[in-house]
């Protein structure tokens, strides 16, 4: 195996891998405030769609990637209007969410698939990807606002009793998931793809959201976890050019299979204390009770 | 001028509100469905026909109606089990999809029998692989304590997985030009259809079994009684000496099993073989119908029916209007967001000062 080919297979990982960093950050610093957001698909398809749409119609970068952070915070900005203000079931929102996002692009970009654009270079996100769980890392562990995120999802009551805002709290946190998410997005279809193509993210979302808990909710965690998982993806296709008799289909549920084990593995309660799970994910706060 | 809006739980819960409101977010998503309309530049009201009434116009159309609200009447109606006692099994796509591989194995393994034995031991080795999905999560959960949701989440892409392996590896069809799909299975192996030329079949029989036994054992039955309590107040149902333990097994391996019942009507009925997409999110839009239906037998049959037309129109949508049969999905997911928010209304009392 020579140097260039080594170089060729890692930028091809770090390429395909980013939108599961930039993704899974967002989720992480949601679910940290004790928000479990189950729309991270559909808010990439909504932030793809919405970046390539308005490139084609204006032929702007920067437009394409305002307008695709508009959609995640709008679409974000609805989820948790309905989980906090009117404290809807996570769960179900979330799925609500997904499924109005891939109905909702698929409409917007019917008469786009297949429109040939200028992708933008994949390289300006790589770098910000990198820096983002820096400071997110950074946010979490040394400021105090980080500190109030992490008591927010650890002890609402509690946190609401030192004069925390509970809610706005999660509103930003769940606003910067979504935020991420439709970056992703717009980064799979302007800088990756670069096309529009219905159902485009193949389940990322769900992939993102699975590194999240197999990091153990830590930043520096998830991007090796998120390089570990692309890894695996790209070089299943190049050991089955090598003729590797593996079905590709054991490589493609290894995600899943590795979450499921960190899953059990967290599950009891000492070791759970250990690795920062947030002990009010998915429990609906409620201010007046 | 400050206007102090106060939100206060409700003491007089209200049944009434509680089954209007379904009917409310039906209202909301279809008000709102007409502006998406209008932003398309289609009349609403056409679009409506077209949407809602024109796909059950003839004996064709209520037949398919009923082909797509089979499956989600039976998964929504396993999953209330759980969604009762308060546990969140969202992974019947993945149950859904075991069940068609087992139940479908069996047709394949047995594919030159023409016995009339052959039918009947599809249906409960579909039963049978859905539970066995299901009662991984549940064993976890019940062992470890792990998160049911997620657990049932990841599960479901790996029984996706599987099922992309058995269909472009050992279970091939070799004349299938290369296909990823299966053989068909013998005639022996077919849901019988209720009407020739019609693929209305015979699975609808097993929804209104189901329902109804549903509706006995909610209301009727110990059983019942003590998933409301648990699912009101896990710590009240240990108290009162039930076995949390095993509500959670029972209610995971009823919904695990509908779902796989239900996949197996798919490829036994319907498709008659098995390929990649089975199902077009069958088990995540049930969860859907379950909320919809309010997770009572009757209500869950009637969202079903609903729901079903979601997918019909979408489909017809797409035929007559141009536009991208996805707009089912809106139509779902709007549907879910008003429910979601209307409940609201049913639990709090909202008076401004």
């Amino acid at each position: 195996m020579n140097l260039d080919l080594i170089i060729g297979i890692l930028n091809i990982v770090l390429i395909s891998t980013t939108p599961l960093v930039l993704a899974g950050i967002g989720e992480l610093v949601t679910e940290k405030s004790g928000v479990l957001n189950l729309g991270l698909e559909g808010l990439m398809l909504m932030g793809a769609v919405t970046g390539f749409v308005t490139l084609v119609l204006t032929g702007n970068y920067f437009f394409s990637l305002f307008f695709s952070i508009i959609s995640g915070i709008i679409l974000s900005g609805i989820f948790a209007f309905l989980v906090l203000n009117l404290m809807t079931n996570q769960i179900a929102t979330g799925l609500a969410l997904t499924i109005f996002g891939i109905g909702l692009s698929a409409m917007i970009g019917k008469n786009f698939s297949g429109t040939p654009i200028d992708g933008l270079s994949p390289y300006y996100l790589i770098i910000f990807s990198f820096l983002l769980v820096f400071f997110v890392s950074y946010f979490l562990s040394k400021t105090k606002s980080g500190l109030i995120v992490r008591a927010v999802g650890e002890n609402h009551n509690s946190a609401y009793a030192l004069g925390y805002n509970v809610i706005k709290t999660r509103y930003l946190t769940i606003i910067f998931g979504g935020v991420m998410s439709s970056l992703a997005g717009f980064y799979i279809s302007v800088c990756y793809a670069p096309m529009w193509q219905e159902g485009m993210i193949a389940g990322r979302g769900w992939i993102a959201l699975a590194l999240v808990v197999f990091a153990t909710w830590k930043p520096w965690r998830l991007l090796v976890g998120a390089y570990i998982f692309g890894g695996v993806a790209i070089m299943q296709m190049n050991l089955q050019a090598f003729g590797v008799k593996l079905p590709g289909q054991f490589f493609n549920m290894m995600p899943y299979l590795a979450t499921l084990i960190v899953l059990v593995f967290i599950s009891s309660n000492k070791i759970r204390l250990k690795l920062s799970a947030p002990s009010c994910l998915n429990i609906p706060y409620e201010k007046n009770s | 001028m400050a206007y102090l809006i106060s939100i206060k739980l409700r003491e007089d819960y209200s049944n009434f509100i509680f089954y209007l409101s379904p009917l409310v977010a039906v209202f909301l998503t279809l008000f709102f469905g007409s502006f998406i309309f209008l932003i398309l530049d289609l009349s609403p009201i056409e679009s409506f026909k077209i949407f809602f009434i024109s796909p059950i116009s003839n004996s064709y159309g209520i037949s398919e109606l009923f082909v797509k609200a089979t499956p989600l009447a039976i998964i929504a109606l396993g999953l209330s089990y759980c969604f009762k006692n308060n546990i969140y099994n969202i992974g019947a796509e993945g149950q859904l999809t075991m069940g068609a591989i087992f139940g479908g194995g069996i047709g394949l393994l047995f594919n030159n029998s023409s016995s009339i034995l052959l039918l009947p031991s599809m249906i409960l080795f579909g039963a049978i692989g859905g539970a066995f999905w299901a009662t991984i999560p549940a064993l976890l959960k019940t062992k470890f304590n792990t998160n049911e949701i997620l657990t049932s989440l990841m599960l479901t892409y790996v029984a996706l997985f599987i099922l992309d392996y058995f269909v472009v590896g050992p279970w091939k069809d070799p004349d299938g030009y290369g296909l990823p799909k299966s053989m068909p299975f013998p005639e022996s192996g077919r849901l019988p259809v209720l009407f020739d030329g019609l693929r209305i079949h015979i699975g609808v029989y097993f929804a209104i079994i189901i329902c109804f036994i549903s509706y006995i054992v909610f209301n009727k039955t110990l059983f019942g009684f003590k998933l409301r309590v648990s699912g009101f107040s896990s710590k009240a149902s240990q108290y009162a000496g039930f076995k949390y333990k095993n509500l959670i097994f029972y209610t995971f391996i009823i919904s695990g099993a509908c779902a796989g019942l239900a996949g197996l009507f798919e490829v036994s009925g319907p498709i008659g073989l098995l390929y990649r997409d089975i199902s077009p999110n069958y088990g995540f839009t049930a969860i859907i119908v379950a909320f919809l239906g309010r997770l009572n037998p009757i209500g869950i049959i009637l969202s079903s029916l609903l729901i079903a037309l979601t997918y019909l129109g979408a489909e017809d949508a797409q035929l007559f209007l141009k536009i991208p049969s996805a707009v089912g999905f809106v139509f779902q997911g709007l549907v879910l967001f008003f429910l979601l928010g209307t409940d609201f209304l049913n639990k709090y009392r909202i008076s401004i000062k």
